[in-house]
């Protein structure tokens, strides 16, 4: 076991250089300078700021500091929101988002799962096609128009939640309803033909021979050989609550770090957008990190893999 | 009358699907007593694992479909028992084993906890005593270190240690009746003999009956007390194993008998071709109106093709279905068995 988490972590940090080294490298492709778009500065004060945050070195000499500040765990200061450090915006803002996503992926795991177990138990009744036919709807219908519709019913007609802001917790359940049910909808969808798929196992005919009773062998013998494939995508599932999140915030007016990973990118935040990106990869590789480990517990025959 | 343990009577089951109804098994009997072997053999997809699997009621329902028929067990009928009520009779009065121990085990659980479920849901006893019996189950299926067994995954364990731990399942609580599905047809020639070995022994020591489904001669002369010889849904013919090896009366039985490969035969025939039936199983779709085997069958005549034969009754409780045992039909020299035997006896001493 200590061979297998120590190769998953050498992997999962050169991951992460590839990420920061990729990103550095393409951003400087991008035409234009961070201060360009401001029209009223003159020339020379332009070429100041340049100096300023040593962006007229040379690329390498640039890269070379980036990646000294990285290894300390510095992003560097925002070249647009003057005198704040993007850690201290990654500080103030991502808690925020992270409380969004975190609260959408805790609703969205057992729900998705339950309601593709449900729907594969009634197969081709009723309760199985309103599932399907709620997943596929939950799949293909945008966010922005599914957060619409829920601040029209819930928000406006029925007065139940608040429309907008992130105040409460009252505030956070239309957001969250909203970025979770594309995710459910979606493991519904997998979980249902995986339990199909158990289902016609000879080892779930080998405990119905046993005697044992239908809840008993779909506890004990399907949903956990049903979620083994599963596990995988758990972790790519984090990285489409966080794109998802960045539209959510925008549409409910929460104050997250969503707004600022798109503003830097059009407006050249050089830091910005390299700290962020750079910040979102470690996440999003931590998060696999730690569903490599699930898997080798949940299957046994991944386990003796060293 | 006295009461047959199992008593199987004109059953009848299809699997509904989009293309039609398959009939898969149309219309047998058959009984079992206690502490016998009944050997079910045919080739594949001849209803024999539709069978067991429905007396048993594994099969998902839809698609599979009791059309007719009754299952007695101990005079109980099973055809009408609920889902609920079977599971008192699963696993307890009748447990299976199947073909393929390496899908038939549950890859994520440990192979203990597989064997204690049943002993816990039949016997109602508590985890600590139903562990003790399970290591106790896995010491008689002669797996060697029962207690680290019980500790041990399914993928750890070789296919013939698998089949074992199969077998310690199936018996765990005792059971009257014990269906084996092919039990030994995924592992090599001794492991067979070692499993097969195994269940006889279990057979004497537990007097449970066994009703083992095979294509495998060889591991039906080991075994069975009797033989019912399945084609395309029906018994075609059943008896004792001495009745169907030494004096075997329907043509497919002679072409089964006939297409096992012998030491002896091979070295008298160096060169000849093993023998095997031409043709094809009719489409259960659509079985045909006569007799099923009848396009694959040398002495075809006319009757078999548009009425499908009766059961004759060729000896004491040897049973065939077909027209050549009818007073109307021509003799035939059966090309195997005990004629042939004399046949070839002849021929040596001239």
């Amino acid at each position: 076991m200590g061979k297998y988490i120590l190769r998953r972590l050498i992997i999962s940090l050169i991951t992460i250089w590839l990420i920061a080294t990729c990103s550095f490298f393409l951003l400087r492709l991008l035409p234009g300078n961070p201060f360009a778009t401001d029209q009223l500065l003159p020339t020379e004060m332009v070429e100041q700021l340049m100096d300023y945050y040593g962006l007229n070195d040379p690329l390498w000499k640039q890269y070379l500091t980036f990646m000294q500040n990285l290894l300390h765990g510095n992003f560097g200061t925002s070249l647009k929101y003057a005198g704040q450090s993007v850690n201290g915006i990654i500080a103030e803002k991502f808690p925020i988002s992270a409380q969004l996503g975190l609260q959408a992926y805790i609703l969205s795991l057992p729900l998705g799962i339950l309601f593709g177990i449900l729907a594969a138990r009634h197969r081709g009744k009723a309760l199985d096609y309103s599932l399907v036919g709620f997943s596929v709807l939950g799949v293909s219908v945008p966010v922005f128009i599914i957060a619409s519709l829920l601040q029209y019913i819930f928000a406006i007609k029925l007065e139940i939640f608040p429309v907008a802001q992130w105040k409460s917790f009252w505030h956070t359940i239309l957001p969250t309803l909203t970025l979770s049910l594309g995710s459910i909808a979606g493991r519904t969808r997998t979980m249902r033909t995986l339990m199909l798929e158990v289902i016609s196992e000879d080892y779930v005919k080998t405990a119905k021979a046993k005697g044992l009773s239908s809840p008993q062998i779909v506890w004990r013998h399907q949903i956990r050989n049903a979620i083994i494939p599963m596990i995988p995508n758990l972790g790519m599932e984090i990285v489409g609550i966080l794109m998802g999140s960045f539209v959510v915030e925008q549409i409910f007016a929460i104050p997250g770090i969503g707004a600022y990973f798109v503003k830097s990118v059009t407006s050249l935040d050089y830091t910005m957008t390299l700290g962020l990106t750079v910040f979102f990869g470690v996440f999003v590789v931590g998060a696999n990190f730690i569903i490599d480990l699930i898997y080798g517990l949940v299957d046994p025959r991944i386990r003796v893999v060293k | 009358m006295n009461e047959h343990l199992l008593e199987v009577r004109n059953l009848a089951v299809s699997f509904d699907t989009y293309a039609g109804e398959v009939q898969a098994v149309r219309g047998i009997d058959f009984t079992l007593d206690a502490g016998e072997t009944l050997a079910i053999v045919g080739e594949s997809g001849c209803g024999k694992s539709v069978t067991v699997q429905t007396i048993m009621k594994l099969l998902p329902s839809p698609p599979s479909r009791i059309k007719s028929g009754s299952i007695l067990y101990r005079g109980e009928e099973l055809v009408t028992k609920s889902d609920k009520e079977m599971e008192n009779y699963r696993g307890k009065e009748f447990s299976m084993v199947f073909q393929d121990s390496m899908t038939s085990l549950n890859p994520t659980m440990r192979v203990g906890n597989q064997l204690c479920e049943g002993i816990i849901k039949h016997q109602k006893v508590s985890h600590a005593k139903a562990k003790e019996i399970a290591i106790q189950m896995l010491r008689q299926v002669g797996l060697p270190n029962p207690e680290k067994c019980f500790r041990r995954y399914p993928h750890t364990l070789s296919g013939g240690m698998r089949q074992r731990v199969m077998i310690a399942i199936a018996i765990a609580c005792n059971p009257q009746i014990l269906f084996a599905d092919e039990p030994t047809t995924a592992l090599d020639v001794t492991m067979q003999a070692q499993i097969l070995d195994l269940m006889n022994n279990l057979k004497k020591d537990l007097g449970t009956a066994i009703i083992l489904i095979t294509h495998d001669l060889g591991v039906v002369a080991q075994m069975a007390d009797r033989i019912s010889v399945m084609y395309a849904g029906k018994i075609v013919e059943s008896g004792t194993a001495d009745q169907i090896f030494y004096n075997p009366r329907h043509p497919y039985t002679w072409g089964l008998l006939g297409s096992m490969p012998s030491v002896a035969d091979s070295a008298r025939r160096a060169k000849s071709e093993l023998f095997s039936i031409p043709g094809t199983p009719p489409d259960l779709f659509a079985p045909p109106a006569g007799c099923a085997f009848a396009a694959r069958c040398r002495y075809c005549m006319g009757a078999c093709q548009k009425l499908d034969a009766p059961e004759f009754q060729a000896d004491d409780g040897h049973l065939v279905r077909c027209w050549l045992l009818d007073e109307r039909a021509p003799h035939v020299t059966p090309p195997i068995g005990r004629h042939a035997a004399l046949n070839s006896a002849d021929e040596e001493g001239k």
